[in-house]
């Protein structure tokens, strides 16, 4: 028998869907049975709570949470979010319920034995409900006391090896795609330089200073599976300058149809023949392709790097050899003015370990910038907007680049300014009216 | 700025304006201080592992407050 009931939240059950309200009862169920024994540190009902204070919400139709609290642990200002509910008599298991956001590991890759390390010290410590992964791609342990913070903490730092993810005006745990590990597409080792900058800033994701958040992300190639286009105030896309390799017998083979095409992503239905001029050739954005012959030819200087191609004939065309990264700054979701993708600020820099102009002449000059002249709580992106991507080529000491206008004649950053101009803006207005009437 | 000199001017501005508001952005105390953000978060920093200052964070923003001020403190019994 429940302790609560919960009709309404039973509802969101008979979808075709799964259902998070039927993996928070089965996650009662087995805390209270508690089979395996566990010595539980915070209220062994904390689900049952959970799921009644959310059946309470819904029936009052406002949130019984507060906003924000003071919680963390010492020396952090970040990694732990401090949620306490408002019914804390009616709901007593969900009095504290701080979420902790734990650092995911460069590309999501763990073992068994840390995710089994990991649920057991947060059944023992916490309410056992995790989010793998949350939108910053960090592990997201939800529910736990104040009290149990640096035991948790102590846990992950000294037995996992693992450290507090970011939140709040901080900088967010970097999150990578899994790169050269696995990918053939990567044009830089992902994981190291998000491992490199997650270590060199740890200051910035652990003591907030910062107007509001700022998140690293990186893609190895402008697929962008990890989408830092959209969702990074700094996102680092792998991208090569040379042309793209064509193994040309490879080609003749997807033509003859030895090779599927995508590596065979879309063959659970017939598509047909395969038809290089329709689905390769045709879908060239800057129409860059041509078959000569039995030879396929591109265009170098005209491709935009969209993948299309190769990710339809993976075993013909590979990236380039001349490899490095492409840095946008400035997306975000909409909160003001709606969401912003990334604009190109770098178009090509090279990605090699210490990554010291990466730092130096990219990361550190936006954050002084930003910290100095963003607002309370605005985005970096927001400030771009604000002051103009002039003063962001200003700030990095970069000349303009046409690749950096989003359309033609719709973003003119160019402004000459005075000492630019011959002769300056003064003009001898006698001599003007001579030519021109008023 | 020497750091007690900081700090002093930190405890005495946010004391001033406790009757409004607890809760201050990392901006305002490095106004209070006029002083860059970088150096500014060096003092801040040390505040807070002295305790003199606390992290609030509603899990997007951070703010600063002195411990125990504030109705939130005084609601979660941490005061």
């Amino acid at each position: 028998m429940a302790k609560h009931e919960t009709p309404m939240l039973d509802q969101l059950e008979s979808g075709p869907w799964p259902s998070f309200v039927s993996d928070l009862k089965q996650q009662a169920e087995k805390r209270a049975k508690n089979k395996e024994g566990i010595e539980f540190q915070i209220p062994t009902d904390v689900v049952e709570d959970l799921l009644g204070i959310l059946e309470l919400s819904f029936k009052h139709g406002r949130t019984h949470w507060k906003h924000g609290g003071i919680v963390g642990v010492f020396g952090y200002g970040g990694g732990v979010i401090g949620r306490y509910c408002d019914q804390p008599q009616a709901f007593p298991g969900v009095a504290h319920f701080h979420t902790m956001r734990i650092a995911q590991p460069g590309g999501k890759f763990y073992t068994t034995a840390f995710l089994r390390q990991l649920c057991d010290l947060w059944d023992l410590r916490g309410s056992g409900i995790t989010n793998m992964h949350g939108s910053t791609g960090d592990v997201i342990l939800l529910g736990t006391t104040t009290p149990q913070l640096e035991e948790i903490f102590f846990e992950l730092t000294h037995k996992m090896n693992q450290d507090l993810g970011g939140s709040g005006s901080n900088l967010r745990t970097p999150a990578d795609c899994i790169g050269q590990a696995r990918c053939e597409y990567a044009c830089y080792d992902t994981q190291d330089l998000c491992y490199d900058l997650t270590q060199e800033y740890q200051d910035e994701l652990h003591r907030p200073a910062f107007p509001y958040k700022f998140k690293f992300k990186f893609d190895g190639c402008p697929n962008c599976c990890v989408a830092s286009i959209a969702r990074s105030d700094l996102s680092f896309i792998g991208t090569w300058k040379d042309d793209i390799k064509i193994d040309q017998e490879a080609v003749q083979a997807y033509i003859g149809g030895e090779l599927k095409p995508n590596a065979g992503a879309h063959s659970s239905r017939d598509w047909g023949k395969f038809d290089i001029q329709k689905e390769v050739i045709g879908r060239c954005p800057t129409e860059c392709m041509a078959m000569d012959g039995n030879t396929l030819k591109i265009n170098n200087r005209e491709c935009t790097r969209c993948m299309h191609c190769i990710n339809v004939m993976p075993r013909a065309l590979r990236i380039g050899d001349e490899r490095g990264l492409s840095i946008f700054a400035g997306a975000k979701a909409p909160i003001l003015d709606g969401a912003q993708m990334g604009t190109l600020v770098v178009p090509f820099i090279e990605a090699e370990a210490p990554y010291t102009k990466i730092k130096e002449t990219v990361i550190e000059p936006l954050w002084d910038w930003w910290m100095e002249e963003g607002k309370n709580r605005e985005r970096m992106g927001e400030l771009m907007k604000r002051q103009g991507l002039q003063r962001v080529i200003e700030v990095l000491g970069v000349d303009p680049d046409p690749r950096m206008v989003q359309e033609p004649r719709s973003n003119p950053y160019i402004f000459w300014k005075e000492d630019e101009v011959e002769g300056g803006f003064e003009r001898d207005i006698n001599e003007f009216r001579k030519y021109h009437q008023r | 700025m020497e750091y007690e000199e900081a700090k002093q001017k930190i405890l005495e501005e946010l004391t001033k304006k406790l009757k409004s508001k607890s809760k201050f952005y990392f901006n305002d105390l490095a106004k209070i201080i006029e002083t860059k953000p970088r150096d500014a978060k060096k003092i801040v920093n040390k505040m807070v592992e002295e305790g003199a200052l606390e992290y609030w964070s509603s899990g997007s923003t951070s703010m600063y407050g002195m411990p125990g001020t504030g109705k939130q403190a005084h609601t979660e019994g941490e005061d």
